[in-house]
């Protein structure tokens, strides 16, 4: 009695399982050409970008626009980032500040999350709330007094107000850099110390060879950040030979549509070309960056 | 700072003390402050020491050449009275409000279709982050000021190739003035903003694979269809992500600046539609010199924030779920 009725059951459940197999397919079929359509809008603004700094003037202004230029303008990379605009220049200073400031926040928050992973001291966790807690002030509250501050060390215009304070951690990255040392396995102190090892020499010798993938995650968003804010240059730099890309780009706009358009767009490409060659061939840190800040949030 | 020593050392100090009696221990206590000694100094000097300074900024007319006069609450009290000051608040809760939520239903949409076994799914994923990489940069606000260009703009063009005169379907719309439109700038900027979407959508595709497919069977033996497992299962799962990008999404959108600065050539026009609250806290700090009616804004926008955090922690307390962690939450 007990087969007839498996039996019997088989086949509804067998065709229950085919049209449920085929309902997946359309899913995904439909899934994916969603997910290309966004694509396409997506990635749209960065093509044109790309479209228009190989434009000739006449071209960036003509209606219809022109989609594919003509004929590929490639003196207009050289027409932006020469003549007026140092961009040479802009570029050298962006990195100056970028690497001082990765180094220095890079080592900074290794040395501080270790500490808030590893070692125990009363009133630990309390002190870790006070650095969470400054993740959620807006950094506009100690502006004014930090540039008042600055401007009596006579610091303004120069690149010390932006890579000064990175060597005291940030928040989020110490964040970031604790998550990843609470994962290694507790014995490595415990070695450490009977070996004679003190703290700093476990860290320096053992911690930080093992987490370079962290470490490379947290410089590389770290980078990432110096290398395209606007706003710390604005205020801390006043002088041509001191500006980053970020104010170079800036000048570029002009008032009443005067602006060059097809220079603008082939120095806008220039300076994201570094961002974008860093991401793909540092993925993998990336993604593990954003993935550990959200997930354990 | 050492407390009583007691011979057996076991969690009988003092509440206060900052090192245990216990030799070992102490030593570990010393070199964790060693550790952290850079956040700590960085703490006092860059962030405690400037939010104290700037709560008395605010109550003096400050000009950075001669010394802060005392003035009480007048700063404060100017802008109540500013109009200006109102508009930047209001522009700013608009784009709050508009670009955040967007944000959160794209990105989780997105995270969603990914999420179905799409082929390709490492190539979908770098390319959909590309822009975050660079939103917010001045490149990007320069792109989209062409982008949005009303006359030789692409986006009108396709708004008028669809529903302009001559278009497609001819409702003789040909699109909007964009950025020089006091009532289109905000849907401008939030536009703009989306477009950097790709990192939130990575944090929900992370938590969406974290989700165990114990519950969906679960749920798909009970009976569930796809919708009421997605909002029955999936949403209740990824409440902390939510929560976390929304309030990160929040205190982000409040601090809007580099864009509203690039595009409107720091004036906040058209007709202050622009006038982002950090934008207006700028000029008045280091294009008008007024370093204490600067700080008092900088005060409001810090007490605002922090009551916006709560009161979403405070709501969120029904509606997040918090897988129990023997670790004691964070």
């Amino acid at each position: 009695m007990a087969t007839t009725s498996i039996e019997q059951a088989l086949p509804s459940s067998k065709r229950y399982m085919v049209s449920k197999k085929r309902q997946e397919l359309v899913i995904r079929v439909i899934a994916t050409l969603i997910c290309l359509a966004g694509l396409v809008i997506i990635l749209f603004p960065l093509v044109w970008m790309i479209s228009t700094s190989l434009k000739t003037r006449a071209e960036v202004a003509k209606f219809p626009p022109v989609w594919i230029p003509a004929e590929a303008q490639w003196h207009n990379y050289r027409d932006a980032l020469t003549g007026n605009n140092r961009f040479d220049l802009y570029f050298k200073n962006t990195l100056y500040y970028s690497v001082g400031a990765t180094l220095g926040e890079t080592l900074s928050c290794a040395l501080v999350a270790y500490g808030f992973a590893r070692l125990r001291a009363p009133h630990k966790n309390k002190l870790f709330v006070l650095v969470l807690a400054t993740m959620m002030l807006p950094g506009w509250v100690t502006l004014i007094p930090q540039y008042i501050m600055f401007s009596k060390f006579k610091w303004i215009d120069t690149f010390y107000p932006l890579i000064v304070p990175r060597f005291f951690g940030s928040a989020y990255l110490i964040f970031m850099l604790r998550q990843f040392y609470k994962g290694l396995p507790k014995d490595y102190e415990e070695a450490g110390l009977i070996d004679g090892a003190n703290y700093f020499t476990i860290w320096w010798r053992i911690i930080l060879p093992l987490s370079l993938p962290a470490l490379g995650a947290v410089s590389i968003m770290s980078f990432m950040y110096h290398y395209q804010d606007f706003f710390g240059p604005l205020i801390y730099l006043s002088s041509q030979k001191n500006y980053p890309i970020s104010l170079g780009l800036q000048q570029f706009q002009a008032p009443f549509g005067g602006t060059a358009f097809h220079l603008l767009m082939a120095a806008s490409v220039v300076t994201i070309i570094p961002p974008v060659i860093l991401f793909f061939l540092a993925q993998r840190y990336f993604i593990q960056g954003i993935v550990v800040s959200g997930v354990k949030g | 700072m050492a407390t009583q020593t007691l011979p057996s050392g076991k969690k009988k100090e003092s509440s206060w003390a900052l090192l245990p009696s216990n030799k070992l221990a102490r030593r570990e206590a010393i070199w964790f402050w060693v550790f952290i000694s850079p956040w700590v100094i960085g703490f006092l000097v860059f962030t405690l020491y400037p939010i104290l300074a700037s709560a008395y900024y605010s109550l003096t007319v400050y000009n950075i050449s001669s010394p802060p006069r005392w003035t009480g609450f007048d700063n404060y009290v100017s802008l109540w009275k500013d109009r200006v000051f109102w508009k930047s608040l209001q522009v700013t809760s608009y784009f709050t409000l508009l670009s955040v939520p967007l944000g959160i239903v794209l990105g989780i949409a997105l995270a969603v279709l990914l999420n179905q076994k799409v082929p390709g799914v490492g190539v979908f994923r770098t390319l959909y982050y590309l822009p975050s990489l660079m939103a917010g940069s001045v490149a990007v606000a320069l792109l989209f000021s062409w982008l949005l260009n009303p006359q030789f703009g692409v986006i009108n063009l396709f708004i008028r190739n669809l529903v302009g005169t001559n278009g497609l379907i001819p409702l003789g719309w040909n699109g909007p003035r964009w950025l020089q439109d006091p009532n289109w700038v905000i849907p401008a900027y939030t536009m703009m903003s989306l477009w950097g979407f790709g990192s939130t959508m990575l944090i929900y595709l992370s938590a969406l694979q974290g989700v165990p497919t114990a519950l969906y069977e679960a749920a798909e033996i009970d009976g569930a269809n796809r919708i009421q497992r997605f909002f029955r299962v999936t949403i209740p799962m990824i409440s902390p992500v939510i929560l976390f990008t929304f309030i990160t999404g929040v205190i982000g959108a409040f601090q809007q600046f580099t864009q509203a600065y690039v595009i409107s050539n720091g004036d906040g026009s058209p007709a202050y539609a622009s006038m982002f609250y950090n934008l207006y806290l700028f000029l008045n700090a280091f294009r008008r010199y007024r370093l204490g009616m600067a700080s008092a804004q900088a005060w409001i926008l810090m007490v605002i924030v922090l009551l916006l955090t709560v009161a979403m922690f405070w709501v969120s307390r029904r509606y997040v779920y918090y897988e129990s962690d023997e670790e004691g939450g964070i």
